[in-house]
């Protein structure tokens, strides 16, 4: 998949005054974020509080509707855009809790990401799963059925790298992960990321979600925001945020930042 | 001996089955026209080879052991190419094996209801075929029954046996000319499984819209042998009504059972297999995969009886409902006569998960795309126990059929 070329200065992501809701209820309230090329940012915030509703509006998820606001995605409003045309303009998601679909592998679904549907399970594909210790075997497996937690997070990746999007979504990329793999992750959403470039050849850009920060230790963000009832309520520098929320707690960790309180 | 048969035969005439919509067996004719015979399977014309083709038959005879096609009520090819492979109508082999009323009605009774009873009474051919002791055909045997004429009857009585530790793999394709406006299939079979054999036996339902369908089918299975079944359908169909029962009557005897079915237009399918857990230690497994779209109606079942020591059997149901105007009616059920053994079962029945092609299109698919993904995947049933090239083969089969209907 091609990275669009944009304009010096345009955001890579904006959203503006976003309103999204779920089966009739407010999820997310007059939000506004910009994240620029090259960059990545974290999101905290305790859960429950829309940080998933949000990459599932950002990717267009039909169950997540868009109340008012736009999403601007390289200079095109993708607000309408069905997740595939998102998925074209070179987005990419990895999924905290993917469905099982039965008789579809793995190693087909990576296939599927690498604009290759249906072909067969061959060296290219089982190259790019040894990045991540997966075997031929998983790989012929039924895609999420009985996988386990770390097992999700390595299947995920795997898909984005095939994928090669130039703005990565993370929900939860740390949560259920091993130790053993928790660093391999890390190495790779880096890779994914384009994070091993200096900072100005760094053409992609991510937001991650984590409840625990415990990513943060291989991933070093840009920016980060803590997420309190569907709006931000301060954002700041990573390293500082995190600290203040294992220290405090969201709430706290809000007001210690000094920003804008949430409304409630 | 035969006359017994033929009056049991006679008394089960008006005999309704069980199961199905009942078919007016009479308005159907056995009057056609005989066809002649081929010498090579390749000589078909070009109108009926891809019907052939369609129901898993290869013409070129390439990569078989045997072929045997019968167009109507007529034989018009058989010939089987490997030592230790025996292949002819069973008609013939009735003349020429005297031994063979040991086995003719003796895993299915005559008077089971009016469809075996019509096929003892105008039996037209079906296809004998043995593999001797010890030696494994390790090739396929294509048998296709094809009907060519309007509104005729086709009667066959299909007898296999694989003797002592041999090995025989079966690919069976019925279908049907697209001149063919209605006609009744009523085909009795049955399996011997002797002792250390192994049949395998992959059927193709290739029928039309107007096509009336009754398969009587059961199966022996002697000591440490196996019998594994695939039946793919995926085209219209008017009725089809069968329910073929294994008995694993031998040690540790063991069948599968895998059907594949996609059911469209306004079908009735009354669908299942039974496996009767007799010997020490045997096992059966049945599994289903059922779509059912448009006006469809499916009947899944699924019936396992354990009556022997550490007997095990499972049933795996799924049906997937792609229309508000199809039914699926999955019915499993379990019969254990003794403490010993282990029976399970799973059905399960739904739609397409919204999640599902959510997930999909976030990988860069259409929602359309992503539909057919799903559709392939749940019936893309693994399996197991073929020899390579045959599961490659089966797998072809399947992928073309599911071209067909998506």
């Amino acid at each position: 998949m091609e990275a669009l070329t944009t304009p010096i200065g345009c955001k890579m992501l904006e959203i503006k005054d976003l309103t999204v809701e779920v089966e009739g209820k407010e999820i997310i309230s007059d939000f506004n974020l910009c994240i620029e090329r090259g960059e990545v940012h974290v999101l905290f915030g305790p859960n429950g509080c829309g940080k998933t509703t949000l990459l599932m509006t950002i990717l267009g998820i039909p169950a997540y509707k868009v109340k008012k606001g736009d999403i601007t995605f390289n200079g095109v409003d993708i607000t309408d855009f069905p997740t595939n045309e998102r998925v074209k303009l070179g987005m990419g998601m990895s999924f905290q809790h993917p469905p099982e679909i039965r008789g579809v592998k793995l190693g087909d679904m990576v296939n599927i990401a690498l604009g290759r549907k249906g072909e067969k399970i061959d060296e290219s594909v089982i190259e790019l799963a040894k990045k991540l210790n997966i075997s031929v075997d998983f790989l012929n497996r039924d895609v999420n059925l009985g996988f386990s937690g770390g097992e999700v997070k390595r299947s995920e990746i795997l898909q984005l790298l095939a994928q090669a999007p130039s703005f990565l979504m993370f929900d939860e990329p740390d949560s259920g992960v091993d130790v053993e793999n928790i660093e391999l992750i890390g190495d790779l959403m880096n890779e994914l990321m384009g994070r091993d470039e200096i900072l100005s050849k760094r053409e992609r850009s991510g937001l991650i979600i984590t409840h625990s920060g415990f990513i943060l230790n291989y991933i070093k963000p840009d920016r980060a925001h803590v997420m309190l009832n569907g709006r931000i309520a301060c954002s700041g520098i990573p390293e500082e945020v995190a600290k203040h929320i294992m220290k405090e707690g969201f709430e706290r960790c809000v007001k210690l930042c000094g920003a804008k309180v949430c409304a409630e | 001996m035969n006359e017994e048969i033929i009056e049991r035969a006679q008394r089960a005439k008006v005999k309704k089955a069980l199961l199905g919509e009942d078919v007016d067996i009479e308005y159907y004719t056995t009057e056609t026209n005989e066809h002649e015979a081929l010498t090579s399977l390749g000589e078909i014309s070009e109108e009926y080879k891809q019907n052939l083709l369609d129901a898993g038959i290869d013409p070129s005879e390439k990569d078989r052991s045997g072929s045997f096609l019968q167009r109507d009520r007529s034989v018009i090819f058989s010939r089987a190419k490997y030592p230790g492979l025996e292949l002819m109508s069973t008609t013939d082999a009735i003349k020429k094996y005297d031994w063979l009323k040991e086995y003719l009605w003796k895993a299915i009774p005559v008077d089971m209801d009016k469809y075996t009873a019509e096929v003892e009474l105008d039996q037209t051919h079906g296809y004998f075929i043995r593999s001797e002791a010890g030696s494994k055909v390790t090739m396929p045997v294509q048998s296709c029954l094809f009907i060519t004429s309007d509104k005729i009857r086709q009667n066959v009585h299909n007898i296999v046996i694989a003797e002592e530790n041999s090995e025989l793999h079966l690919i069976t394709g019925c279908s049907v000319s697209h001149t063919v406006d209605s006609a009744l299939h009523l085909g009795v079979s049955e399996f011997y499984v002797k002792k250390g054999a192994k049949i395998t036996f992959t059927m193709v339902h290739n029928w039309g819209g107007g096509i009336e369908v009754r398969p009587r089918s059961a199966v022996v299975i002697e000591d440490d042998g196996v019998y594994i079944s695939n039946y793919i359908l995926m085209t219209p169909v008017k009725s089809l009504q069968m329910f073929p029962t294994t008995y694993c009557v031998g040690r540790n005897a063991r069948a599968t059972s895998q059907s594949i079915v996609y059911a469209t237009n306004d079908a009735k399918i009354d669908m299942g297999s039974r496996a009767v857990l007799q010997g020490e230690g045997s096992r059966a497994e049945i599994i289903s995969r059922v779509i059912a779209t448009d006006n469809a109606k499916v009947i899944a079942r699924g019936d396992v009886f354990g009556e022997a020591a550490d007997a095990k059997g499972h049933i795996e149901c799924r049906g997937l409902m792609l229309s508000d105007t199809a039914t699926i009616d999955s019915i499993p059920e379990l019969k254990a006569t003794r403490r010993d053994l282990e029976l399970s079962h799973e059905a399960a029945v739904g739609k397409i998960a919204e999640e599902e092609i959510q997930y999909l299109m976030a990988r860069g698919l259409s929602e359309d795309e992503a539909t057919s993904v799903i559709i392939r995947g749940f019936l893309n049933v693994d399996i197991t126990g073929l020899p390579d090239a045959l599961a490659k083969e089966t797998k072809k089969m399947f992928d073309m059929s599911l071209e067909k209907v998506m």
